[in-house]
């Protein structure tokens, strides 16, 4: 249990280890967004993890790198088929960006770092873990953004476009557009991982002093 | 006139880093000193504009004659994977220097997202080759910039004052903030 809380708080992959920026300052627009990238990744992430895993023990060292690319390249594109066919609206919302999950350094990080060297069972608890870590992470600042750049907190079914959710907490004409645009994402991101220093830091001093 | 266009709106309007925030691992882990950051830029440029006329050449000329452009992932990131390998043999045997300062960085050119989403671009922009080649310039020119710019600015951060917890990216990423607000003023070039 303490291994998979690991990866939400402490070794977040996104505020803490800062993997995996690119999509997380693109995608974080809107919570609908954010909600199917981190689906996405959560299970890129647990299938790689799981195949590279079992394979460990075949593949060899010299040209793993390019054998992980491959593995992870061949299950994002049936990822993206999958959404293209059965949820077109977020695929067309996420365009390329799905694609690019290939080269998101969190699941080739994850499986050099864990899944090379671990059973199967551990490796699949480990991406979950960090594929929970970083939809933790896009979904806290794309709340932030969609709050300050559109006064509300939406959700949206994927499949029918039909609204589940939406509360306005302040009228339009308050609103910050910019957080809708790469500054706002700039300085989103730049606060909650300041916020984050600091707490984990906070964290280290507890241990430490017991 | 298209062409030019296209070429200003790659380097500085649809800036890669600024607006669509690929290559931010080597954004900020390189941005610290002006010479890495040049050398990143210039590996940077050779790779998306080596690999991206490779994976041009490859979709047209196997893919679609084949029918199996849905292979196109695949085969682009093998593409870079193996580009970068051969940058990265050359670099060490001709510059150590270089080598030893981009260090991790250099391998993880192969997970820059803005290699491959060139090399995407290119096709579901549905480039002619003439196009393909300023774009492949003009987007890594843009790169390199961006990375000089920090490069310059995060030298005089050494020396400012900045709250403890803002220390390191968080204060690089509030920097890249005020650099986006500047370029989008550049928005109304084309």
């Amino acid at each position: 249990m303490k291994g998979f809380l690991r990866g939400i708080v402490k070794e977040n992959p996104v505020f803490v280890l800062y993997l995996g920026l690119c999509s997380t300052l693109a995608i974080t627009t809107s919570i609908n967004n954010a909600l199917g990238m981190g689906v996405c990744v959560i299970a890129v992430l647990i299938c790689s993890n799981a195949i590279i895993s079992a394979m460990r023990h075949i593949i060899p060292d010299e040209i793993r790198i390019p054998v992980f690319i491959v593995i992870i390249a061949a299950l994002v594109k049936c990822c993206a088929l999958l959404l293209q066919a059965y949820i077109p609206s977020i695929y067309s919302a996420m365009g390329v960006y799905i694609d690019l999950i290939v080269v998101n350094c969190i699941v080739l990080g994850r499986a050099e770092a864990f899944a090379s060297k671990n059973g199967i069972g551990a490796s699949i608890m480990d991406g979950l873990s960090m594929g929970l870590g970083y939809t933790f992470a896009l979904l806290l600042i794309s709340l932030i953004r969609q709050i300050i750049a559109t006064g509300a907190i939406a959700l949206e079914n994927p499949m029918s476009g039909a609204t589940i959710f939406n509360l306005t907490l302040f009228p339009s004409e308050f609103t910050v557009s910019m957080f809708g645009t790469p500054t706002g994402a700039f300085l989103t991101f730049a606060v909650v991982a300041a916020v984050f220093t600091v707490w984990t830091k906070k964290d280290s001093k507890k241990a430490g002093e017991k | 006139m298209e062409s030019i266009t296209l070429f200003i709106s790659a380097v500085v309007i649809n800036n890669i880093i600024l607006t669509h925030f690929f290559g931010m691992c080597p954004f900020l882990g390189v941005s610290k000193k002006m010479s890495s950051a040049v050398g990143m830029g210039l590996a940077v440029t050779f790779v998306i504009f080596g690999s991206s006329l490779l994976t041009y050449g490859l979709y047209y000329l196997v893919l679609v004659p084949l029918q199996i452009e849905f292979m196109d992932l695949l085969t682009f990131i093998l593409v870079i994977a193996a580009f970068v390998q051969f940058v990265e043999m050359f670099l060490k045997k001709n510059s150590p220097a270089l080598y030893k300062s981009l260090g991790i960085y250099l391998p993880l050119i192969t997970t820059n997202c803005a290699v491959l989403y060139v090399a995407q671009q290119n096709i579901s922009q549905g480039f002619n080759l003439i196009e393909t080649i300023i774009y492949s310039l003009g987007v890594p020119l843009g790169f390199t910039m961006t990375l000089c710019i920090m490069a310059a600015i995060r030298g005089r951060l050494e020396s400012a004052d900045i709250p403890e917890p803002f220390k390191g990216n968080p204060i690089a990423l509030i920097v890249a903030a005020l650099m986006a607000i500047a370029f989008s003023g550049l928005g109304g070039l084309v």
